[in-house]
């Protein structure tokens, strides 16, 4: 519970004047959900056509499942791409040659910083002009390149502090039984590093999919752009946007859950306790 | 390397950035705010309104920005006539500075909810034990080092922040960084790559300090314990 620390276990009095709040707040909340209502009643938002024919078989067959196909394939790929540009780069960072590690960190700490927008315009731009792909394609290889740069810095960084946090008595017994320090690095630090860092990855995995819906601007074909059409037909933007959303939500607070699981389940296993914070999208310059 | 040059003279590429940055200044200023009495809702022992601190942040943090911004021009001043400002473009600028707060509020509740879980419960027991009260305690032992510890992970939002105002696009602000890039990139087609390179390291110059103070500040403020 975080409020024990500003909070002492309520006596009799307080516990009355908690309650009085709670329900002065549970009063506000409804007053609030009403004044939104009425609101929107008031601008004819209300009417049940609008909000019926985001749920008819048209709707979902023709638009936000196909859209939402899109934007699963994009974020699917970006993110085993990111998984395997995250160890590279990781390994980098870790590497023994002055060279490589700079380099790596130059690679990494570029990308972070960069917003991952301007990637997607410039790859959509690039990608289209010298045509490496089919020019309908660009804007989806460009959020998948961009999620990619940016996201496996993140990986990356994820993995060198990973390993840095492994008892230095990993690296010692590996080197101590003959393996070289790259090997250590490769069978016995990493995958260690890997299982410690599986709650962050996952809920990197939740920046991946939002970020997908960057895409949007360059024109890919995701679920917010069939949303948008759709609704340009029908007149509910603010219906279909709500439903769009309410998809990205689901899937992405499941996925938090399942951080969390993992944490909890991996916080058990470890000898120290201790795993990367799920919330550790806070801690890198991540986000987004 | 003159047509290079040349661009600089045709385009206001520092207008584009400071576009941005105002952009994150008010935004940072609405979403600490907002912020701020989230992480007291959550952490308050009030149940409907942690219920609420919770629901927000969990609701807003897994929704993308790019909706968020699409809503408020499309769903609140398309469909609903919703403005900010009488004048045109100063509209979807509060718009979107309003959307970004909104957004960042949620990662700005939970930089805060963790400062405040950085404080070991025996230093509000001791405060508790030398007789101070609430308001006393929390002032004096808990807060300082609260926000301690929340310095790092708000300044990562300050970072995310600055990165996301490019968003601000879909919310019709034309002028900021990643759409006058845009605009440079279709008309200088033989010019990509330093387009791209100048935009890039404009945001490198204004994100790496920022991530350098907050380290720098954390370690200065750091709490021996």
């Amino acid at each position: 519970m975080s409020a024990s620390v500003l909070f002492d276990t309520p006596g009799p009095k307080a516990k009355r004047r908690i309650l009085l709040i709670n329900i002065i707040g549970v009063l506000l909340l409804l007053a609030l959900l009403v004044v939104v209502v009425i609101g929107l009643a008031n601008k004819g938002q209300m009417e049940p056509s609008l909000w019926a024919t985001m749920f008819t078989s048209n709707a979902w067959t023709n638009f936000l499942l196909p859209g939402l196909i899109n934007t699963l394939k994009a974020a699917g790929l970006a993110i085993v791409l990111s998984i395997v540009f995250g160890l590279a780069f990781g390994m980098g960072l870790l590497s023994e040659l002055k060279a490589l590690r700079w380099f790596s960190t130059i690679i990494v700490e570029f990308f972070r910083a960069v917003p991952v927008l301007l990637l997607i315009v410039f790859f959509n731009i690039l990608l289209s002009r010298t045509g490496i792909v089919n020019g309908t394609d660009s804007p989806f290889w460009a959020v998948v390149i961009s999620l990619m740069l940016y996201n496996g810095s993140v990986v990356a960084e994820l993995v060198r502090s990973g390993v840095r946090n492994l008892p230095k008595g990993q690296r010692e017994a590996g080197i101590a039984i003959g393996l070289t320090t790259n090997q250590s690095l490769r069978l016995i630090e990493i995958p260690q590093a890997l299982v410690a860092m599986l709650p962050a990855l996952i809920g990197q995995f939740v920046v991946i999919l939002k970020d997908s819906a960057l895409g949007y601007i360059v024109g890919f074909t995701e679920l917010l752009f069939y949303s948008r059409t759709f609704a340009s037909a029908n007149g509910n933007m603010l219906q279909a946007l709500l439903v769009a959303a309410a998809i990205f939500i689901i899937i992405n607070f499941a996925l938090s859950k399942l951080a969390e699981i993992v944490s909890r389940r991996l916080s058990s296993r470890m000898p120290d306790g201790k795993t990367a914070d799920p919330d550790a999208e806070l801690e890198a310059p991540a986000l987004a | 390397m003159e047509k290079y040059l040349s661009l600089f003279t045709e385009y206001n590429i520092p207008a584009a950035f400071w576009v941005n940055i105002q952009l994150t200044f008010w935004a940072a200023i609405g979403a600490l705010v907002l912020g701020t009495v989230l992480a007291m809702m959550r952490i308050s022992p009030v149940r409907s309104f942690a219920a609420f601190g919770t629901g927000y942040v969990n609701i807003i943090r897994n929704t993308p920005l790019t909706i968020i911004l699409l809503f408020g021009v499309l769903a609140l001043y398309n469909q609903l006539g919703f403005t900010l400002s009488s004048d045109f473009d100063q509209n979807f600028f509060n718009l979107a500075v309003m959307g970004l707060a909104i957004y960042h509020a949620a990662f700005v509740c939970e930089a805060i909810r963790s400062g405040v879980n950085t404080v070991p419960v025996g230093q509000a027991e001791a405060a508790r034990a030398i007789g101070l009260s609430f308001f006393p305690a929390a002032r004096e032992v808990i807060l300082p080092q609260a926000f301690r510890g929340s310095v790092v992970p708000l300044g990562n939002v300050l970072i995310a922040l600055i990165k996301n105002s490019t968003v601000a696009a879909v919310s019709s602000v034309a002028i900021e960084a990643s759409s006058v890039m845009k605009q440079m990139l279709e008309f200088e087609s033989n010019l990509i790559i330093p387009i791209f390179a100048t935009f890039a390291i404009g945001f490198v110059i204004i994100v790496i300090p920022v991530g350098v103070l907050t380290t720098w500040l954390s370690k200065k403020l750091a709490v021996a314990r």
